[in-house]
This record gives C-alpha cells, structure tokens and sequence, in this order.
C-alpha cells in the first residue's frame, strides 16, 4: 500500500519550469531574455514587469510580498476564462505559472486575500509564430475524458464488490485452495484503481496493510494478513474458523463500504495524470520488489492490474497528449507497448494467470524494472501536459 | 566545556596540521627539530583551510561529536564484542581512548605512528593520514543494550544492572524492513571529519586496535551532512534536495541542549550523565520515484518550499511555520500530514533532537537503482519522549513514506567525555 497523495488535486495550475522543460523541449519560454515576467503581488498593487509578450510558453515568477496568501491568474479575454493559475502562495513565497498562450488579449490577475475579482491589467500576447494548441476544445476533450474514467473506476470498485464475496466464502467455508486460486485476480479490479482506494486513509489500512507496515500493537486486517493464512510460511498458526469468518466479514463490509464513497467520487484531469503515475511508482516500489504479496507471490498479477489502470488512465487523455505534446503520445504508447509485452513473458496459460514472482530469475526481475522506469519517467510528464 | 571552537578564541590556537605535529612526534625518534605548531590565522583564511585545520579536543565534560558543528563527513561502525572479559573490553576502551586522542588532534596511532618503529614489523598507524590534517575530527562512543545484557541474556561484563532505563528496545515502526546486518551492535563509533580519508583512518584503526576483542559488525560512509548543528551553518540538502533539519537543536541554544540533549543528574543511571542517547537509522530513499513526482506534491509532502526552504504559510527559511493559515479549500497551507508539521515540536510536547544525519549513496542495487539515503543520527536525553513519539507519527501519516525505507536501525548511550586520564566509559565500570 502506499499513502494518499497530499497534493490537492482541484487546482490546475503547476509550478516549476524546470519540471516542465521536459515536455516542452520545442517551446522555449518566450520572453526575449529567456526570462520570466516577474508578479509582485502585494496589498494593493499587482506588478506585472511586462504587459505584453510573444506566444508560446509564458513564466510568470510570482512573488507575494503582501501579508496575506494570495493568487495569481491568467484570465481570456472575456475575463473569466482561466489560462493558468497559481494558488495559496504564503506571504513571502515565490512560485512559478507556466502557461502556453496563443497569440490575443488577456487580463493577469492578483488575489491577495483570495477574495474578490482581484487587481487585474490587460496582458497581449503576440504572434511569435510558434505553434501553440488552441486550448478551446481541449477543455472540452478532458470533461470527456474525466467522465470516461470516472466511469471505469466506478466499474472497477463494483467488480471488487463481487471478485471479494466470493473470495472470502471460499475461505471461511475453508475452500482454501479455491480460495488461493481465487486471491489474486479477485484483488486485480482494486489493483487497476489503487490509487482511487488508497485516497479514504481509513479504509486503505484496513484493506490492504502490509505485515511490514504494523504499527506496534495495531490488528491486522484485510487481504494481506488473509494472504498469509492462505499461504502460512514455517511455524505460523493459522488462524480458527471463527477468527476466518470475523476477518472476512470486515473484507466483505469495508469493501462494499468503498464501493459506496467511490460511486461518489469525481475527478479532475490532474488526478488522471497523476493517478496513472503513482500506479506505475506502486510497481516500481512494491511489485518488482516482490513485497507486495509476500506470501503468495502474485506480484504479476498486481503489476497487470497496476498497468491496466495506468493505462486507461492515459488513454482517456492520450487525445489531449497528441495534441500538446506528440513525442510524448509516441513515446507513451511504445512503452506501454513493451512493458505489457515484457509481462506476457510471464502468462500461464490463456486466462489472466502469470507465473509466480519468486520463479522468476534476478535477470528477468531486472528487465522489468529496467522496462517500468523506463515507461514511469515519460509518464511523470503526463499531468503537467495535459493542464498546462 | 564547550567544544565548539570559535573562530577568533581559544580554538584558533589549537589547529595543528596533521604534518606539523608528524614532526612534532616524531622529533624523539628522529632527533630532529622538525616540531611546528601552525597556529590560527598563519593558515589559510579561505574557509576550506579552515575547515581542514580544525582540531577539537577528545577529552572534556561531553563528547565531541555531538554539539560540534556537523563536519562534512561521516564514518559510523558498529563492533561486536568477542571476549566475556570485563577486564579486556576496559583494556580495549583504554587503548581506543589514547588512540581517539592522538588522531583527534592529528597525530598518528601508537608510539612510532605509521613510518617509524621496528623495520620488521607493521607500522602502528596505518599511513593513509599522513599529510592530512585532522580536518575536525570527532570520535563519538557509545553502548549498544546488547553490551549490558547480550541477546541470550547474559551480562557479560558485570554491567547488566547499569543499562540506562532510557535505552529502550524500539518498537517496530510501520513499515520498517530492518536487515540485521545493519542493525544494532554492542558499542558504536561515530567518526567525523571534514575529510573523508581521516574519517576512515580512525574508524579502520579503531577496528584494527580491536581485533581479537571486537569485530565490525556492520559500518556506513556518510557525505554532505544533512543537518546544520550551529547558526554558523548554512542548512544543507538531503538527496531528496530540499533542506534539511531548518529547525534543528544549535549548539547555541544552550538551555534547549541541556534540556533536550544532555542526560541530566537524577534522569537515570547516575554514569550516563552528561552523555545523551543515540539513535541511528539508515533510511534508504526511492530516489527514482521521488524524481518522478510533481513539483507541487514534493512541495506538499515537505511542506516547505524547495528553493529557499521557507515554510508553506509564507517567510523565510526561518520563519516559523503557521499551521493554522489556510487557502483558498479552506485548508491549511501546510498540509496536516506534512513532514513540517508531523515531525514539528508543537506536535510532540516540545520534544526536539540534536539531528546529525548524513547522505549517503552506496553504488546502487541489483534493480540498478541508487542505493541512496539519509543515515540519521539524533541525541536526545530521552528517545522515549523524543524520537519514538516523533517516529510514530511519521511512520503512520508522513507523505515521505512512500519514498523511504528504514532498512537499518540502532540505539547507543553515549557517555559523557572522558575527563583526563580516564577512559571512555570509565564511569560505567566505577
């Protein structure tokens, strides 16, 4: 398991030019210095150190030298639409909004305090003749794709609600070698959205806790501490009857408990990109290590699941990459392309069976570690263009 | 005493390059007249002859080590004793005591150092100091519960009913995945120098003193020290690259050192006063996921910025952080499960730590990934209001987590210094 990402997920805007350069290795900033546009924002004043630049990229270093947070926007020339925004920069803090902007007429925008319509001037782009995409029916293209995976992931949450029921009968009625056959592709629609289930910090522990990850005196719970009854190392007592029905019907309710908050859930497009990249650091970190199913080592199984989400995560915004950042899009479907097929290596048969983790060789490992890095880093890239 | 020299008083007129007093030791067996303190300001004013030309003395009412401005450099060992003797582990603390003195002030190890003596036989000292300042070097003891009462329960040494209450068994943390290689130990050695060369020197001499007594258990190299222990410091940069350890204990902080550092008369074992309590943890950082992760989550997960190291709530590097001021989610600016605010006083009763940890990067492993970390070291008077509170609370809720692995582990009480002719740990076997 991994823990919840603390970054708030509403807000599009994005600091760092150095992160983006990455992504955006043709569009150079345009600021004929090479430089930023510097923002005071103070009390009552919104400096801006230029009213006008060429199209492109566009940095705007903001700095607060107010006494309360403030903001920083952006805005179309109709003075609502937002181009880019930086939030919640602390008194004396400094932060970067990197923006693409097409050529026209814009307005930027200072919000100290965070309230009102904030001290706005007109800002001009102009032609530089770069390309920049046009940004209109993008925004129309990530309500889609939000939508699309919101969906999936309502879809996902409904079949771990089945997969789980049947699983934990087997295992109370004491079934256990159907109840091992069973184990892991009942987790794998938990593994696709793992990123989703790990955001309720409450039900995450309680399902999916790693023996490792017990705080002194705490109860274990949940699908790992089953694992090791199913599959019990040398010495180890497995547990009663009674103690088998208590832990799954905890599995049973807090499962059908996520189910019911994720029918709930929306999402912004930074939670796709970002979703999809902490999928693969949940290979990189627990599945190629192989301690994520300690006990059973069903490693693969994770990993296929882990990959799958990531994968229609960025499939609902792959018309978005094309657009933006085409070398990205190549680059993204080629490794998603390699690493599934470095995981096919490894199918049992025809069904969604793979060998177990432990029979792999310390090469083989190697290789897919080498092929998760290899697809992770491209897809670090991937919310910051899809926002920016 | 206070060990932490000053640059315009007493201290200045303790640096001695390491050549110099080569001659000065040597002027007996050579008979020549070589002997030449080089005192203060006649070396070098830039600051990395400064740096070099450190000398802080072994002996005094605390160790060196621990108050003393963080050096750059970092060679922790941990022994294994081999001998149920008293009397020979008293024998070895005597022998490391005169041979931590002599390199403390850049001399070598032995009578005739490591180019003098019986032709026929090993020279003394190693050698691979020689030319080398003692670039500040410290040597810090300390016992691990393993000396009082080894593993099977047996005291070995007499000493079992002498074992500071305060030196308690840690808890398993969540998500700990402690290799026994790496851990523990029944006495430890922190060697740190502003050269990494004579860091090892004392460490590989150390060990060679012990052979037959103790046995290495497990050691660790530390680079670029993570934690600033004097104003006089700038904070450097863990290998996450954020700065590290803003709000660390200062040696200037007098009061707060006593309260927090220092065991005090009365607090436990009556020996351990004037010494603190140690613990290591070798923290092995995913650096190649961390690279992967978002300016904004790095940001949120610290909760300070990366550049100037200001908290989120606004200021510099030094303001205080704010955790009550909010944004426009009405949440606060530094998020509740930060590592600023987890890990701040304010959330431990005040509880702080004299922080000394180091990078480190080991080559990489057999994922080719680095084997990259922080090997951190804090004193504190009582780990049990100290780090275990602090340590608990991280392990469950710190958003670093997913990108640490605690994969060594152990705790030492440090002895007070050793006062003139006495060894080491004298008190403990009064």
């Amino acid at each position: 398991m991994i823990r919840k990402s603390i970054a708030a997920s509403a807000a599009l805007a994005l600091g760092g030019t150095l992160a983006l350069s990455a992504c955006t290795e043709n569009v150079e900033p345009s600021d004929a210095s090479g430089g930023a546009i510097t923002v005071d924002s103070s009390a009552s004043a919104c400096d801006v150190s230029a009213a006008e630049a060429p199209s492109g990229n566009l940095v705007f270093d903001v700095t607060n030298s107010g006494n309360e947070v403030t903001e920083f926007y952006l805005l179309g020339e109709d003075g609502l639409r937002i181009i880019g925004e930086v939030e919640n920069i602390g008194p004396g803090l400094s932060r970067d909004l990197v923006v693409q902007a097409g050529p026209g007429s814009y307005f930027t925008a200072c919000k100290p305090g965070m309230v009102g319509d904030g001290i706005r001037s007109p800002f001009v782009v102009t032609d530089s003749g770069v390309d920049v995409s046009p940004t209109g029916p993008i925004g129309e293209q990530l309500d889609n794709a939000t939508a699309a995976y919101r969906a999936y992931v309502r879809d996902q949450a409904a079949q771990l609600v089945v997969t789980t029921d049947a699983f934990a009968r087997d295992y109370v009625r004491g079934n256990f070698a159907d109840a091992r056959a069973q184990y892991a592709t009942a987790r794998m629609p938990w593994e696709r959205i793992e990123p989703v289930a790990e955001s309720f910090g409450d039900l995450d522990p309680r399902l999916d806790l790693r023996e490792a990850d017990l705080e002194q005196g705490q109860e274990w719970t949940g699908w790992h501490a089953i694992e090791k009854d199913l599959w019990p190392p040398n010495g180890y007592t497995q547990f009663s009857e009674k103690e088998r029905r208590r832990l799954a019907a905890l599995l049973i309710a807090d499962t059908a408990e996520l189910n019911e908050r994720v029918q709930e859930l929306e999402f912004t497009p930074d939670q796709l990109g970002n979703g999809a990249k902490e999928l693969l650091d949940e290979v990189a970190t627990g599945k190629v290590t192989g301690e994520e199913e300690f006990w059973s080592h069903t490693d693969l199984w994770d990993f296929q699941a882990n990959l799958d989400g990531a994968r229609i995560a960025y499939e609902e915004l792959r018309g978005v990459v094309k657009q933006k950042n085409p070398e990205l899009a190549k680059t993204l479907d080629k490794q998603f392309t390699e690493v599934q097929g470095m995981l096919n290596q490894y199918r049992d048969g025809d069904g969604y069976d793979f060998v177990f983790y432990d029979e792999l060789t310390p090469k083989q490992v190697q290789e897919l570690a080498d092929g998760v890095d290899a697809l992770g880093e491209p897809l670090s890239q991937l919310t910051a263009t899809v926002v920016l | 005493m206070n060990e932490a020299p000053d640059d315009e008083g007493s201290a200045a007129s303790q640096r001695i390059s390491r050549r110099a007093l080569f001659g000065f030791a040597g002027a007996a067996a050579l008979g020549t007249a070589a002997a030449g303190f080089v005192v203060g300001d006649a070396v070098g004013s830039d600051a990395s002859s400064s740096a070099a030309d450190l000398v802080y003395p072994f002996r005094g009412e605390h160790q060196a080590g621990i108050t003393t401005p963080a050096q750059d450099r970092l060679h922790f060992v941990a022994f294994d004793l081999r001998t149920n003797s008293r009397n020979e582990v008293i024998a070895l603390l005597q022998r490391w005591t005169a041979a931590a003195e002599r390199m403390c002030t850049g001399r070598e190890v032995g009578a005739y150092g490591a180019v003098n003596g019986p032709y026929d036989a090993p020279p003394d000292d190693t050698g691979e100091a020689l030319d080398l300042p003692a670039a500040g070097l410290t040597i810090t003891f300390g016992f691990g519960r393993s000396f009082f009462t080894s593993k099977e329960g047996v005291d070995r040494f007499g000493v079992g009913d002498r074992m500071p209450a305060s030196l308690v068994e840690l808890p398993h943390f969540p998500g700990d995945t402690l290799e026994p290689g790496r851990s523990d130990g029944d006495i430890c050695v922190q060697a740190c120098s502003n050269d990494p060369q004579v860091a090892v020197h004392a460490v590989r001499n150390l060990a060679r003193l012990a052979f037959g007594v103790a046995e290495v258990r497990w050691s660790q190299l530390g680079f670029g020290r993570t934690s600033s222990t004097s104003t006089a410091q700038q904070t450097p940069r863990n290998l996450f690259g954020f700065k590290d350890g803003t709000a660390n204990l200062k040696v200037e902080q007098a009061e707060l050192v006593d309260e927090h550092v220092w065991v005090q008369s009365g607090d436990d074992q009556e020996w351990l006063t004037g010494g603190s309590i140690l613990v290591a943890r070798r923290i092995r950082m995913l650096i190649e996921t961390w690279d992967r992760t978002s300016l904004r989550e790095q940001e949120n997960i610290v909760g300070r910025t990366k550049g100037v190291g200001a908290p989120l709530s606004g200021g510099d590097e030094f303001t205080e952080p704010d955790f009550t001021l909010t944004g426009n989610d009405d949440q606060p600016l530094i998020p509740e499960l930060s590592h600023v605010k987890l890990a701040h006083p304010s959330s431990h009763d005040g509880a702080r730590m004299l922080r000394r940890g180091y990078n480190f990067v080991d080559g990489s492993d057999n994922l080719g990934r680095l084997d990259a970390g922080l090997f951190f070291l804090a004193y504190q008077r009582d780990p049990r209001t100290h780090f275990i509170p602090v340590q608990t609370a991280l392990a469950r809720d710190d958003g670093l987590n997913e990108y640490l692995r605690h994969v060594g582990s152990g705790i030492y009480a440090v002895p007070p210094g050793a006062g003139p002719g006495e060894h080491i740990g004298e008190g403990l076997f009064a």
